[in-house]
Order: structure tokens, then C-alpha cells, then sequence
């Protein structure tokens, strides 16, 4: 055979296949992933409940804040039944001492702590992946000044400003709203610092030179270039920040500095029930809002993770 | 005459680290024209690469140029970042020795190429920039274009990824080609014919041709005219022919004697000669001395004297064989002794 030949024969594959594969969507081969779907059921289903507390708490029969102590032990205030007092009338029980539903408390909980988790994390992870681009790109005095103010921001006790912050917040203010915003501006820091590195990495790689070689600017560089490297470690900080930011809105709320006291609150449920799993006395109390956060985190990296290998055109054909 | 294509004047490109500066390249100054061939060679650290970058401006961060370079009219070290966007690619186009990291792997062999036609020709649509991302593989030899065009780096192999990375550089028809070890990293046979598709095009485009090499075998297969550096500066610089039969530098000997020769029998007598090694390693840059970078590797620094160590040569005119052109080399020596002599 020739050289020409065998260049021929290499690497052809079945042309028809690879055709046929490439012409699907994104979305069809995202779906073509056991568990990129698994993932994407595991996120959506929490979060359309939480959308819908209302409608579904109106199905149930309940709502969030009715007491009802007759289904309590008078005795320590537990729940009678099994699984914390599970019933028809009540999906998950009953929250031990107030006898409150628990369903309407986890579904109402997903809308506030949730949202807020979603709307910092997004707010956050885009900021660091803007600024973690430019600062990786342009470099020089930029990087070094972004450089300084997050290592400013290193120091600074972020907890503490929060906590102050909150405890100052006027009443008439959307708590929510204000949470979201102050743990997006603590939120950033981390991830840009990774993600400069990382562009700085791409930067220094030889198609980024050989596109500069080709008369490509700036932006053109960083979106067709850079972007598609940086996409999944985005994805995987986002998954990352998710879970963070659910718990420090629990930690605030448990400090009385997050959300009123009658807002329901996934990670104030689960503060609130970490005595009751210590002592064993009703651990479905924990288990039920646990559950939950457990599904949306892992559905949120299970999808992050498909969506990253579908994005991916060096595995394509591995789906 | 028309003008050369290239011109480099005078160049010095220094890097500062610490404190510290060092010239990499030292007043340099070379031109080349339209068609022709200028092989670049050197050992690794001798600025050939760094030549190759200034004259397109791609510096690493810390290092800057002076001096003067003309690509094509354009005057390349005083003009601003959308001059140089207008010249990168179009005037002056570039091929990388390492074709799997110079095409991203994220864009099909087609985007690459249609991007470099469309940044320069912006009306072009995408449609049109695609069919002339086709014509384009087609012309360096890719079988089955119309499907290769929307295959990714990965599939294909490096041959191909070179054939490939040169449709993309010589999309634009540029006037100059700067062919940064483009055959290093393929296997020889595949080396042969990329050079023969270089040679080809650039008949074909009357391009001129900035080979950077260290391999004498691809520079005497490919090159009208060599300019040998030695720690950043012109050792010596001469048509192919007398830099390869009568080199007037003692490095440049050196690199012939080092290089394996299918004739050699015929010039020994049918006797079996060793390859002769370069004794010592590259001079650094930062240490170095008043003199001749390379007289401490030099056989002959003994037969000149002091001389050597305490004054640079200047590159002179030395005696060329017949339509040789310009024959320059930077040694105190005269003339050299007999080949043999030369290696210690």
C-alpha cells in the first residue's frame, strides 16, 4: 500500500455512522445519556415541586404552617406512626414538636433556599468565569490587580460580613433577594481564581497561538478557543458552589440572620432536625429535606457531567 | 528588483527576567524574496524560533524587538494590534511544528480553515468560507475533502493534521510563509512529502519561505538559502550551496560533519568515518562575554588567538561559487582549514 493509501484508510471509520451522529442536536445525544437523563430527572423533578408548592400542597390538603399536635407523642412531642407519622393526609409526616406538615415545609423550602442557591451560584460562577477568561487571556496588570483583590478577598472574613450585613438588612427588603446577591459576592472568589489559572493554561497552548498566527482578536479567540476548554470545569464549579450556598443559607437562617422565621427552608429543616437523628427519636425528619437536597446536587453533577461529555466532540462517538 | 518580501534589519530581541536582560536574537538582519527559500538553522536555543515569532509578532510576554522588519511593505514592529490582526494570516502566515496542539481540538478541520478565510475576507458567508475550506484540503492532498472538511484533529493523522494546518495558512495566499520545523515531529517518509507539498505551493503562490529547522537533510532538500545562528546571532549566511560545500564558519562545519551524509563514503575514499559531535553544550546567553559566542566550542579558536575572546566577529563577505549570491560569515578566520581539521 501506499503512503497515500494508508493516510486514506486511517481514521475513516464508517463515514455514514459518524455523519448520522453528528447531525443530532446537542440535546438528542444529551439524551442518548443514561445518566446525563437520570441527572437531569433527579434536578428537574425537586425544582418543579418547588414551582409548583403551592398547586401540590393544595392536593395534599395541607399548608406550610398549620400545627397539628394531636399527631404528636404528648410525651417528647415525636411523631406517632411510622416513618415520622406518614399518612394519606400527610405525605412525609409531620415535624416533630409543632406537628407541621413536612411536605409543604420541603416543597415551600425548595422554592426559598433553592432559588437563592441557584440565583448565587449562577450569579457567582458567571462573574468568575468572566473575570477568570479576561484575567487567563489579557493577563499582565489586569491579572496581577484581579490577582491582589481576590487574595484581598481571601482575608477578608466573609461569614462575619455577611452575618452583619443581614443582621442590618431593613425589613421592608427582600430577604431573599439580598442573600442571593451577598453570597454571590463571596462566591466568586474561588472559582475565578481556578478558572484564571486554567485560561491562563489554555492561553499559553499552541492553537490559541496558531489562531493569533491566523489574525483571529481577542474576542474571537476567547469564544471559539477558550470558552469550549473552560465549559466544563464551569459546570463543575457550578455543581460544587450549589450545595455550598444551600448550606450557608441553612447556617443563617439557624444563626436568625437568613431568612424570617416563618419562611420554610430546606436547610433550616435540616438544622433544626440534627438533634432528633442524635438521639434517633425521628430521623425522617432528616432523612425526607436531606433526600431531597441530596437529589438535586447529585441530579446538577450527574447532568453537569453529561452535558460536559456531549459538549465534548472527542467523545461523541463513546455515548 | 522588487522589494524584498522580507526584510529584517538590525534585529535584537531581548527577554528581561529579574532584572536580567538577555538578547536572544543580536543584530540580525537578513531579506528574502518572493519564491524563494530561507532555511533558518541552529541548535535549540539559538533564536530561530524567536526569529520566526518577531517577524510575526507573537513574542512571548517579557521579551521585546528593536531594530526593523518589513513583511510585504508593512512595517512589523511599529505597527498597531489591527495592523498586525490585517498582516497576521494574510501577509504572513504561520505553520507549527506540532500540528495536534496547533488545531484545537474542539472546532471539525473545516472551522479552522473557513475562520482563517473569513477574518480576512469578512463578506465572505459561511457557506462559501466552507466550500473554500474544501478546494483548500483538496489542493494539499487530503482524500475525500468534502468529508475530511468536517472531521476534528484527532481523526485524522499527522500528516494529514499538517496538510491540514498548511491549507489553513496558505488560505489567504500569504507572501511569506514562516515553516516552524514543520516535518520534526512526522516520520520520515511523510517528512518528504510535506516538504515536496511545500515546495510546490509555494511555486504555485510565488511565496517566500522561512524554513526553521535543525535538520541539514530537510534545509538541503528544501532551501535556496540558509543563514546558520549561533546563540542568537548570524554565524554564517550563504546559498545552499556554499553553506554546504564551503562553509567559512567553524560552526557551520561543525553541523555538516555532524549530520549523517548518504555520499560520505564517496568523500572519504570508501573509508568509514564517525559522525563528529560539537564538543560542549550551547553558550548561555546570559554569560556571555565580549567575544565570539562560540569560541569555547571552537576547534580553531587556538589557530586566531585572544582575538576570539575579547572581540565579536562581524559577518564578511567571503568567496562564493559560481551564482552563489551573497556569501556572509561572522569568524576571524579567513579561510577554514581542511574538513577534517575542523571538529576537534
Amino acid at each position: 500500500m501506499s503512503i497515500a493509501e494508508i493516510q486514506q484508510t486511517e481514521g475513516r471509520g464508517t463515514p455514514a455512522l459518524r455523519r448520522f451522529l453528528r447531525k443530532q442536536s446537542v440535546l438528542g445525544r444529551f439524551l442518548r445519556k443514561r445518566s446525563g437523563v437520570a441527572g437531569l430527572v433527579m434536578l428537574v423533578v425537586p425544582l418543579v415541586a418547588g414551582l409548583c408548592a403551592p398547586l401540590l400542597v393544595w392536593i395534599e390538603g395541607q399548608d406550610p404552617s398549620t400545627l397539628h399536635t394531636d399527631l404528636l407523642d404528648p410525651d417528647g412531642g415525636r411523631p406517632l406512626g411510622a416513618f415520622g407519622g406518614v399518612s394519606a393526609d400527610h405525605w412525609l409526616g409531620v415535624i416533630p414538636v409543632t406537628g407541621v406538615d413536612l411536605f409543604a415545609q420541603i416543597v415551600y423550602g425548595i422554592r426559598s433556599s433553592l432559588f437563592i442557591a441557584f440565583g448565587a451560584s449562577i450569579l457567582s460562577i458567571a462573574f468568575a468565569a468572566v473575570l477568570g477568561t479576561a484575567t487567563g487571556y489579557f493577563g499582565g496588570w489586569l491579572n496581577a490587580v484581579a490577582g491582589r483583590v481576590i487574595d484581598f478577598m481571601f482575608g477578608f472574613p466573609g461569614l462575619m460580613f455577611v452575618i452583619a450585613i443581614m443582621a442590618i438588612v431593613p425589613p421592608e427588603m427582600p430577604r431573599g433577594l439580598v442573600l442571593v446577591l451577598v453570597l454571590a459576592f463571596f462566591g466568586w472568589i474561588v472559582p475565578a481564581r481556578i478558572i484564571g489559572a486554567q485560561a491562563g493554561a489554555i492561553n499559553a497552548r499552541a492553537f490559541v497561538e496558531a489562531a493569533r498566527a491566523t489574525g483571529a482578536p481577542p474576542w474571537q479567540i476567547i469564544r471559539r478557543e477558550m470558552l469550549p476548554h473552560l465549559f466544563g470545569l464551569v459546570v463543575v464549579l457550578f455543581a460544587m458552589s450549589l450545595p455550598g450556598n444551600v448550606s450557608v443559607v441553612a447556617g443563617l437562617s439557624f444563626l436568625g440572620v437568613g431568612l424570617r422565621g416563618d419562611v420554610p427552608d430546606l436547610g433550616k429543616l435540616l438544622s433544626d432536625s440534627l438533634s432528633w437523628i442524635y438521639s434517633g427519636a425521628d430521623v425522617w425528619y432528616m432523612l425526607f429535606p436531606g433526600a431531597v437536597v441530596f437529589l438535586i446536587v447529585f441530579g446538577a453533577t450527574l447532568a453537569g457531567d453529561a452535558l460536559r461529555d456531549v459538549l465534548d466532540v472527542r467523545t461523541e462517538d463513546a455515548a | 528588483m522588487p522589494d524584498p518580501v522580507l526584510q529584517v534589519e538590525d534585529l535584537c530581541v531581548s527577554f528581561t527576567s529579574g532584572g536580567v536582560t538577555a538578547d536572544v536574537v543580536r543584530d540580525l538582519s537578513v531579506s528574502l524574496d518572493g519564491g524563494r527559500t530561507l532555511a533558518v538553522v541552529g541548535e535549540s536555543g539559538s533564536g530561530k524560533t524567536i526569529t520566526g515569532r518577531a517577524i510575526m509578532r507573537l513574542l512571548p510576554r517579557g521579551a521585546s524587538a528593536r531594530g526593523r522588519i518589513v513583511v510585504a511593505g508593512r512595517e512589523m514592529l511599529s505597527a498597531d494590534e489591527r495592523e498586525l490582526r490585517r498582516a497576521r494570516g494574510f501577509d504572513v502566515a504561520m505553520v507549527f511544528q506540532d500540528s495536534m496542539s496547533a488545531l484545537s481540538p474542539y472546532l471539525d478541520v473545516g472551522a479552522h480553515i473557513a475562520q482563517a478565510v473569513r477574518l480576512h475576507n469578512p463578506s465572505v458567508t459561511r457557506r462559501a468560507a466552507r466550500a473554500r475550506a474544501v478546494e483548500m484540503l483538496d489542493r494539499v492532498g487530503i482524500p475525500e475533502p468534502a468529508d475530511a472538511v468536517r472531521r476534528f484533529p484527532h481523526e485524522f493523522s499527522g500528516g494529514m493534521r499538517q496538510r491540514a494546518m498548511i491549507a489553513m495558512a496558505l488560505v489567504n495566499r500569504p507572501a511569506l510563509l514562516i515553516a516552524d520545523e514543520p516535518t520534526t515531529a512526522l516520520d520520515v517518509t511523510v517528512q518528504a512529502q510535506i516538504l515536496a507539498l511545500l515546495r510546490e505551493l509555494q511555486r504555485e503562490y510565488g511565496m517566500a519561505m522561512l524554513l526553521i529547522s535543525h535538520d541539514f537533510g530537510v534545509v538541503g532538500s528544501a532551501a535556496d538559502d540558509v543563514l546558520v545562528l549561533y546563540a542568537g546571532r548570524q554565524a554564517e549566511y550563504g546559498s545552499l550551496r556554499d553553506i554546504f560545500d564551503q562553509p567559512a564558519h567553524p560552526y557551520t562545519a561543525g553541523l555538516r560533519a555532524a549530520t549523517p551524509r548518504l555520499d560520505a563514503r564517496l568523500h572519504t575514499g570508501g573509508e568509514r568515518t564517525r559522525l563528529r559531535a560539537i564538543p560542549g553544550a550551547p553558550t548561555s546567553l546570559r554569560d556571555a562575554g565580549p567575544g565570539c559566542a562560540f569560541a569555547p566550542r571552537c576547534g580553531l579558536a587556538d589557530q586566531v588567538g585572544e582575538r576570539c575572546v575579547v572581540e565579536a566577529p562581524l559577518p564578511t563577505v567571503r568567496p562564493t561559487s559560481e551564482g552563489g549570491g551573497l556569501h556572509l560569515a561572522a569568524c576571524h578566520l579567513d579561510r577554514l582549514p581542511a574538513p577534517q581539521e575542523v571538529a576537534r
